[in-house]
């Protein structure tokens, strides 16, 4: 293993997150910590997961979209940030893409997805 | 207050995730063996400065002039040799190995390294010209600058005058650095943002010329010997220590002991009385 794997290694064993196992298409809540002058608050920001980049490494990212007042919103999140307090898998969907961009020029009816029934959860990780 | 620089190995790049939510870019740059060569005095050579070596050469692969040199030092051939100018106070000993601790977590530095070539690149990629149009009668030369100067008068192009040509693989320096954490262990630092040159890279790291001069800044520098010598008076005051705390146990078992014995010693006494006031 070179020494930048072994430090992100490092790293990501020191922050001690527990990221569930999601991919795209399934729809997620992501408690986002967001300073006000000086409290912090959780803020929850709940959509379907379009795209997972980089995989398991300190560089990994999510992008979550949802539909905000009429409105697309597109969020990208970094796996690891220390600003994310919990990410939980809401409804697990069932998609034949690892990035779901299609999304993007569709609405309503034609933007669902359904929902898997058979979900078997990876073995080693949980939820 | 000019003190020795480092020659660091560039590893690669990552992220810091910080506490504050916060994620920091950073370069990570390795001490290899960092050990003083050779010194510059004012005597000798009209200027101060200490000769650093970094990484480890194969001896069958270095110069008998330079094995020479490196046998002068005692010490392994190096790599990578650099001069870094210092102070006549700061001068290190030949042979002494520099740690990571020389530099401390939020201090600037300037990082210098050879840059990645690039090669005999264009006046687009070189100087960021526009180019020329894609249509409008342009034929051929979309990529290429245009006019370079006037007419009959001057009849010349004039020196200096930005065109295509080689770029890259030049020294460059980047200033003003922040360190972001150093690892003594394994001889990292951390930098943030970016440091030239590809990874494997030698670059050259010094205090910032355009901060003031750190307070708590190592001088002349953080030193392998000197920190095995902290080390080893931590070790020798423990041990102290320990040896004090075990004596005064000793002592007051000892006490306890001898309080012990002069008990038995008054209760034999006294038992010893009363047998002789038994037979009497």
């Amino acid at each position: 293993m070179d020494l930048i794997k072994q430090l992100e290694a490092e790293q990501i064993a020191s922050l001690g997150k527990t990221i569930p196992d999601f991919k795209a298409g399934d729809t997620i809540r992501v408690g986002y910590k967001v300073t006000e002058g000086t409290r912090t608050r959780v803020q929850n920001y709940e959509g379907v997961c379009i795209s997972r980049k980089n995989g398991h490494g300190i560089d990994a990212s999510f992008t979550v979209r949802k539909i905000s007042f009429g409105e697309g919103v597109e969020r990208v999140f970094p796996l690891y940030s220390t600003n994310i307090e919990s990410i939980e898998v809401v409804r697990r969907g069932r998609v034949r893409r690892a990035k779901l961009y299609y999304l993007r020029s569709r609405r309503g009816k034609s933007a669902r997805i359904a929902e898997v029934s058979n979900y078997k959860p990876k073995s080693g990780a949980e939820a | 207050m000019l003190r020795s620089g480092i020659i660091a190995k560039k590893i690669g790049m990552t992220r810091i995730f910080q506490e504050d939510g916060k994620q920091v870019p950073v370069t990570v740059l390795q001490l290899d063996k960092l050990q003083v060569v050779s010194q510059r005095t004012a005597d000798k050579d009209g200027y101060s400065a200490v000769q650093l070596g970094a990484g480890t050469a194969k001896a069958k692969r270095t110069s008998q002039p330079m094995r020479g040199h490196f046998a002068a030092a005692k010490v392994e051939p190096k790599r990578k040799l650099a001069e870094f100018r210092v102070d006549p106070a700061n001068l290190i000993n030949v042979g002494e190995e520099i740690t990571a601790d020389h530099y401390f977590e939020g201090q600037f530095v300037d990082v210098t390294g050879t840059s990645i070539g690039k090669g005999f690149a264009g006046a687009m990629k070189r100087h960021n010209f526009g180019g020329l149009r894609a249509s409008h009668g342009v034929s051929i030369s979309h990529r290429s600058h245009g006019s370079t100067g006037q007419c009959q008068d001057p009849g010349k192009v004039f020196k200096g005058k930005k065109m295509a040509g080689h770029m890259g693989a030049a020294r460059v320096t980047t200033q003003n650095l922040q360190v972001v954490r150093t690892d003594a262990d394994r001889g990292l630092i951390m930098v943030k943002g970016a440091v030239p040159g590809s990874k494997g890279g030698w670059v050259t790291v010094k205090d910032a010329v355009k901060k003031p001069f750190p307070e708590n800044a190592i001088l002349p520098a953080a030193l392998k010997s000197a920190a095995e010598e902290a080390a080893k008076a931590a070790e020798e005051a423990a041990a102290q220590a320990e040896a004090e705390a075990k004596a005064a146990e000793e002592a007051a078992l000892a006490e306890q002991a001898a309080a012990e014995e002069a008990a038995l010693k008054d209760a034999e006494a006294e038992i010893q009385a009363e047998k002789k006031e038994g037979d009497e």
